[in-house]
């Protein structure tokens, strides 16, 4: 744990950290003071960043992830009040804006809560002994004989004091060095079900997301993009758009080439988002249009199963391959693709900034307020400390909004018209600019011996990989785009895992889940495949394969545990009823993976009736280790469950001559109700450290259906979306 | 000059005629409560409810709207009401996005038909997306809401 840079007069600590690069704990250098009102006559008690105890007794505790759905400003702080034994009720949630001072603030990859846990532990650990030693001390009694219990301190006389009522001795004691937690048997709040604390708010139309804000002589502006990724404007006439009624300007947005650079393209400045959007439908632009013109998905995905059906760049490697294809009794082989996804998060990218001179405000719905924070100061040639980075509620994220290419487009226009802006993207400039989920193409080719076991797995992929979007000409994975399939968690003693070449032609993103999407998906559905060659139940052989317990991999003292991995797919399998007797034409298909360092299974059960697929349930489960909020933790895997299948049955995003066919949700069509079956989720119990549960209810969900389906069928589909087959 | 009955209250405009609703009543008189998710009338973010019944605003020319009443998420309605109370129970919302355009297409739905069926729940819900997937618990929370009006 990195040491802590104290600069505060009073308090002194050691050992509270950010699990990612040191924090600055200071009360000093952080004030509440733009939180609500405040009253002269209420003091306030700022022991650190994350916590502040006002003499009224209210409870303001600072989320420094942004709140995308997933629940994070309600588990982190639940976690502080639990240990600090505070009064729910009387917690305020406040949102952080983007600073270092907080450590690393990147809301993806799963990571808040465990990254965080210990963190929060200490921040409320540390704050309830300093009330203990100031009841205490005002009651002259040794600290050993009080304890806090509900936002009180309790003598063991039976007198006590309110949290409140002890701000102003707490001021002066000095916090301690070194705090106990809690035994998790005493937890109130963390492994319960705590209803979001913003559930009102998100049901009566109060909650500020990004494209609610507003600030006084706030304009609206809409930019026309190139339709090819990376074009640039030739010319543009804004004749007609200027004539539209509430359209006041017009100006150019420059195309930045980096990571989160803006794609550029034209602003129209209006006085309300209809007239921006009807005065960029009015201009008339010529493009200079760039080598992606040449991007058309079907003959790219042809060029990447070509490069997958021949040698590829060696992964990893165990035993002979070659050897084991010869000795094989048997030899089974598939080729999978899939397509590009967009996230199409409900609410539309979109951004509020307010550039004066070398200052910058910002209000966003962003996954990452540091990496904007640092954009938009490059962006503006200013100091970090000059740009406001506000995280409003983000109306679904999934990705998307980890990339703060929106922010500094609107930080240009900002700029341009000298006054604040809101840039709105459309639906269809969400669909058709993303940084999208990657295309893929799988290959993937299994020995099997006398007995029915697997003695060889041999899997090639070729897929545009993320690492292009920071290295343009990127054209093979990292390691870190491989892992999930070199850690494929089978016991076979000749594995080779390959990654074939694949240029990008849009920006690749990551998406709820990542790669583990493509790979979750082949190895999944090629192990059912290898079953069925083998004459073998799904399950016994799926269990077989993973062999016995063992550690597949230890990273960050997290460890990949195969017992954990059979012991969710034979819960999942049995919560689905796999040995009962189905309805006819009912059948269940599974899947199992391990991603975000959860071990997670599903069992679907579906039906197919005249060529078209029902899926009656879905029983999910998940070992995430310690759980904080299992109702949150539950949406999230019903969350999850849906937007898998969601992608199983329509997700693609294709490209012609560059440009993407897909333009709004008639056409990239996501679930709706009458298609959402009943989802059943389990989370295991286990004290092991909170591993992450935003993403890995994701890969499960398709591989699982295409198995249900073959089971029910015969029919083994080999590529999504299940739209493109006619069966939804 | 249009003048719009928003939440029972009056609301004299002076745009384009053919703007949606949505956009006036987010932009111009500012509630934002009212959501933005497609423009195309596929999502139903953008739900309110016309004389009690829940339609696209986005689709909607505000010249069409003279003389109706218009009911948003900020208002106040028995169903309405007693749905958000649901709502809380189940905690149905996650990123919260849709869940205004969910809240009035339910609310049209229960205007409608006090004692809807499950495919009558599916069929009217079916207006209404949510990416983040909080279908299941929309549906429980809708039953328990029907269930609890029966008794009380
Ligand atoms: S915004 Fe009106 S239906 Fe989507
Ligand atoms: S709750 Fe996020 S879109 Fe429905």
């Amino acid at each position: 744990m990195a040491p802590i840079k104290n600069i505060s007069r009073r308090g002194f600590i050691k050992g509270i950290g950010l699990a990612s690069g040191g924090l600055v704990l200071a009360s000093s250098a952080y004030s509440f003071s733009n939180f609500g009102s405040k009253e002269e006559d209420i003091l306030e008690f700022n022991p650190n960043l994350f916590v502040q105890l006002n003499s009224n007794g209210s409870l303001i505790l600072v989320a420094s992830r942004s709140e995308m759905g997933q629940g994070v400003r309600t588990s982190l702080t639940s976690v502080i009040a639990d240990e600090m034994e505070a009064d729910w009720d009387k917690v305020i949630v406040k949102q952080a804006t983007g600073d270092a001072k907080y450590g690393n603030q990147n809301t993806d990859g799963s990571r808040s809560v465990r990254t965080l846990f210990e963190t929060m532990r200490k921040m409320g650990a540390t704050v309830k002994a300093v009330l203990i030693t100031a009841a205490a001390k005002s009651w002259k009694v040794p600290e050993s004989e009080c304890i806090a219990k509900n936002h009180f301190i309790i003598h063991s006389s039976g007198k006590k004091i309110g949290f409140g009522d002890l701000v102003e001795i707490a001021k002066e004691i000095s916090i301690p060095e070194n705090v106990i937690l809690k035994d998790p048997k005493d937890f109130k709040f963390i492994g319960k079900k705590l209803p979001s604390i913003d559930v009102e708010n998100l049901s009566n139309g109060s909650a500020v997301f990004g494209l609610d804000k507003r600030v006084p002589n706030m304009k609206f502006a809409a930019i026309k993009r190139c339709s090819v990724a990376f074009g640039t404007v030739k010319s543009v006439d804004k004749t007609e758009a200027l004539k539209i009624n509430g359209v006041l300007d017009v100006v150019e947005v420059p195309m930045l080439i980096k990571a989160f650079g803006p794609l550029g393209g034209v602003a129209v400045i209006a006085t309300n988002t209809w007239a921006a959007f009807k005065g960029r439908d009015a201009l008339k632009i010529e493009w200079n249009y760039s080598k992606n013109t040449s991007y058309n998905s079907e003959t790219f995905m042809d060029s990447i199963t070509a490069n997958v059906h021949k040698p590829g760049k060696v992964e990893k490697s165990i035993g002979n391959i070659d050897n084991a294809f010869k000795k094989a009794n048997k030899t089974h082989e598939a080729t999978y693709k899939l397509p590009h996804l967009a996230h199409a998060p409900m609410e539309v990218p979109n951004a509020v900034v307010s550039v004066k001179g070398d200052i910058c405000e910002v209000w966003a719905p962003i996954q990452s307020p540091q990496a904007a924070r640092r954009e938009v100061a490059n962006f503006l040639e200013t100091d970090q400390s000059n740009v406001t980075i506000n995280v409003t509620f983000l109306g679904g994220g999934f990705g998307r909004k980890a990339k703060p290419d929106f922010i500094v487009e609107a930080t240009a226009v900002s700029k341009a018209i000298n006054g604040p802006v809101q840039v709105v993207w459309s639906r269809e400039d969400d669909i058709q600019h993303s940084y999208y989920h990657t295309v893929s193409s799988q290959f993937l080719k299994g020995a099997i011996d006398k007995n029915g076991k697997v003695t060889g797995w041999l899997h090639r992929f070729a897929l545009p990989t993320i690492g292009s979007t920071f290295t343009p000409g990127r054209d093979l994975p990292q390691p870190w785009e491989a892992r999930s399939a070199t850690d494929v968690p089978y016991d076979i003693p000749n594995l080779q895992i390959e990654a074939g070449k694949a240029d990008a032609h849009v920006r690749i993103g990551w998406l709820r889940s990542v790669i583990n999407i493509p790979h979750g998906f082949a190895i999944n559905v090629f192990a059912d495949e290898l079953a069925h060659e083998a004459g073998k139940d799904p399950l016994e052989f799926r269990l077989n394969l993973i062999g016995k317990d063992r550690i597949q991999e230890t990273k960050d003292a997290y460890k990949y545990d195969t017992s954990k991995l059979k012991h969710v797919l034979k819960t999942a399998a049995k919560n689905a009823g796999y040995d009962k007797q189905l309805p006819e034409g009912h059948a269940i298909g599974l899947a199992v993976h391990y991603s975000f360092y959860s071990h997670v299974a599903a069992a679907i059960e579906v039906s197919v009736t005249n060529g078209k697929l029902t899926i009656h349930k879905i029983s999910v489960v998940i070992d995430c280790g310690t759980a904080i909020n299992r109702d949150t933790i539950t949406a999230q895997m019903e969350g999850a469950a849906i937007f898998g299948m969601s992608l199983a049955y329509y997700g693609k995003i294709t490209a012609k001559d560059g440009a993407i066919e897909q333009s709004n949700f008639h056409n990239y069509q996501v679930l709706r109700m009458p298609n959402a079956p009943k989802i059943q989720v389990e989370i295991v119990n286990s004290n092991d450290k909170p591993t992450g549960v935003g993403e890995p209810g994701v890969p499960v969900i398709a591989p699982a259906i295409i198995n249900a389906i073959f089971k029910a069928t015969g029919k083994r589909y080999r590529t999504l979306p299940l739209s493109d087959h006619g069966l939804v | 000059m249009i003048t719009l009955k928003i939440n029972g209250k009056e609301h004299s405009v002076d745009v384009d005629p053919t703007m949606p609703l949505l956009w006036v009543i987010r932009d111009i008189i500012g509630f934002t409560g009212t959501k933005f998710g497609c423009g195309k009338g596929l999502c139903g973010a953008c739900m309110v409810l016309m004389d009690g019944n829940a339609i696209n605003s986005c689709q909607m020319p505000i010249s069409a709207i003279q003389g109706k009443e218009i009911v948003t998420i900020e208002g106040k309605t028995e169903n309405l009401q007693a749905l958000q109370k649901s709502w809380a129970e189940f905690n149905v919302p996650q990123c919260g996005f849709c869940q205004s355009g969910q809240l009035i297409t339910a609310t049209s739905m229960l205007n409608n038909n006090p004692n809807p069926s499950e495919d009558e729940v599916n069929g009217n819900m079916s207006r209404n997306i949510c990416r983040c997937g909080t279908y299941t618990r929309i549906k429980e929370a809708i039953t328990h809401c029907v269930e609890l009006k029966n008794k009380g």
